[in-house]
């Protein structure tokens, strides 16, 4: 699989990274030589074969929808970057 | 023999007969920590004067009767990923430099229930993506056998702690082999136990399918020990499977007589070290003596391993990492236009090369025409993986092997190059892919004097039959006596 800058832009788009130029490059081949590593895969036969998300068999987890005790407003606004009247401060985001 | 050199069964035993207190226990490995730290650099963070008021405090009740867990005043420490409440949590990456946890992890919870000291966090791979520690933010931990050699990672701070004597045991956490390889390299004991086994609520997501928290300690006793501690189902992690768990201390027992074991040929084949091999077909005749039966078997699957495994992880931490856009907490940049760029800037800024690498190749495996191709056909290997144990669990009682396919290497040796640093997790990652248990047990030195990890994999759920096969090993070798100088 070929892999070009052009698809490494749309991919760090997608991921919410900006790339300087040289990162660009230097992924451009990185990338690909994972990406040949794992084509490796097309050697198997998989068809027929359900894929396993996760290997126990867990479903459906339900608890009760009870009302609890949340943490302390001021403790989860202590980590955060930018606040103001106890919210999360952001830049404008409707024009 | 100093305190800090002890297991925790033996420490618990001179607390038993008042030969030592919890404190002075203390003491010792925090001057150890304070001698070492500049060569071994495993701790990103030492609660000293916390550690020494717990420590005082267990005393107090150990005295009066009232704190009786085999863990009660032992200190220990935690791979920097598990959330303790006030205490930083970085992850050993800038995004979470200054991130205070409001909460504590169910295991650390659980391990402060035992009365056992947190005498720090330890030094990892950003959000565990490595098998060097190279990858951390912070500092490079070195291998305690060899200060220019790497500890494994990525709980390389979890390994190289306890092997150098500055903590009785630690946590770690395994997605493709951060407990056990970092424990090969470092010379101890490590186990990677069955998916679902120990809580994760309150541990860094890297990618929920596969990660697990499991303990590294100096012998196979300890193991046990730590294992009954941390085991359990929590109502908090919806995938924490609800079962009877054992006593793992019953599983010690000294014997193998008529238990079967298979070792895969692809994992004494091309690409393994001479010391390695040698090493794990001496283990492999340390059990037939002992009444073993021990049969080479054939895992054909291993080679497609590694690539399931890396489109599987890299897709899971790609949506896992998504979290981290600068809003709630942790790092945010400082420069940007809007709210989009506030987002690239901050994850642009504060994510290192290796997690930026993963993210792409994930967000490309799970990306609109890509996903059947690489992503579904990850998790179809997947399956087959899992059929090829269930086939061979079919005939042996456990599986063993090597953990890597060589010792500890130097630092840098590997940074070049990041699919060659991948392909070192060949017999480490399938055992996460089928949600497997795996414990390393120390097997050997190689010509340079670095310590060999012996692998043994088990049934889902039959930690005990490890443990019991680890035991025994022990109790007919000397390895895991074996201390680096520093």
């Amino acid at each position: 699989m070929k892999v070009t800058k052009e698809t490494i832009e749309h991919v760090a788009n997608l991921a919410r990274l900006n790339l300087t130029e040289q990162e660009k490059e230097k992924l451009t081949t990185e990338m690909e030589d994972i990406i040949s590593y794992v084509d490796k895969l097309n050697e198997l036969d998989t068809s027929g074969v359900s894929p396993t998300a996760h290997v126990i068999p867990i479903k459906n987890v339900f608890r009760e929808d009870e009302a609890k005790a949340s943490y302390d407003r001021e403790k989860i606004l202590a980590n955060a970057p930018s606040t103001e009247n106890g919210c999360f401060k952001v830049p404008k985001v409707v024009e | 023999m100093e305190l800090y050199e002890l297991t925790a069964h033996e420490l618990s035993d001179l607390i038993k007969d008042k030969k030592a207190s919890a404190v002075e226990i203390t003491e010792s490995l925090l001057n150890r920590i304070e001698e070492t730290e500049n060569k071994v650099e495993s701790y990103l963070t030492v609660c000293k004067e916390e550690a020494l008021a717990k420590a005082k405090e267990v005393q107090a009740r150990i005295d009066k009767g009232e704190a009786k867990s085999p863990l009660a005043g032992i200190p220990m420490a935690l791979k920097d990923n598990m959330c303790t409440e006030g205490i930083a949590t970085t992850c050993g990456s800038k995004m979470l430099e200054n991130f205070i946890p409001p909460y504590s992890a169910t295991v650390v919870k659980k391990l402060a229930e035992e009365d056992a000291i947190l005498l720090g966090k330890l030094n990892m791979d950003e959000f565990a993506m490595g098998g060097s520690n190279e990858n951390s933010y912070f500092k490079k931990t070195k291998n305690p056998w060899d200060l220019e050699r790497v500890p494994g990672g990525s709980s390389g701070g979890s390994a190289a702690s306890v092997a150098s004597g500055q903590a009785v045991f630690s946590l770690g956490s395994d997605t493709g082999g951060s407990i056990r390889q970092p424990a090969a390299f470092c010379g101890v004991v490590g186990m990677k136990p069955t998916y679902g086994t120990v809580s994760r609520f309150g541990l860094v997501a890297f990618a929920s399918s596969l990660d697990q928290i499991g303990p590294l300690t100096k012998d196979v006793t300890d193991c046990a020990l730590v294992l009954n501690a941390i085991t359990g189902h929590d109502k908090m992690d919806s995938t924490s499977a609800d079962i009877q768990y054992p006593d793992y201390t019953k599983a010690l027992l000294n014997d193998v007589k008529g238990m079967k074991i298979g070792y895969p040929k692809e994992y004494l084949g091309k690409g393994i070290s001479e010391d390695v091999k040698k090493a794990v077909l001496d283990a492999i005749d340390t059990y037939k003596s002992l009444g073993a039966e021990c049969e080479e078997f054939s895992l054909p699957i291993t080679e497609y391993a590694i690539p399931a495994y890396y489109l599987i992880a890299c897709a899971e931490a790609s949506s896992n990492l998504a979290r981290y856009d600068g809003i709630k907490y942790g790092y945010r940049a400082a420069k940007y236009t809007d709210l989009l760029d506030l987002y690239k800037q901050t994850r642009s800024e504060g994510f290192g090369a290796e997690v930026k690498r993963r993210i792409m190749l994930g967000t490309y495996a799970l990306s609109s025409g890509y996903y059947d191709a690489y992503y579904k056909k990850a998790l179809q290997v997947r399956t087959i993986i899992k059929q090829e144990f269930d086939k061979a669990f079919s005939k042996y009682d456990f599986i063993i092997g090597p953990t890597t396919p060589t010792t500890a290497f130097k630092l840098g040796e590997k940074t070049a190059n990041p699919l060659e640093m991948y392909l070192e997790d060949i017999y480490t990652v399938s055992v996460n892919i089928a949600g497997l248990p795996g414990l390393v047990v120390p097997c050997g030195k190689d010509s340079k004097g670095l310590p060999i990890g012996l692998q043994l994999i088990g049934k889902p759920f039959d930690e005990s039959t490890l443990l019991r096969a680890g035991y025994t090993f022990e109790q007919n070798t000397e390895y895991h006596k074996m201390r680096p100088q520093i």
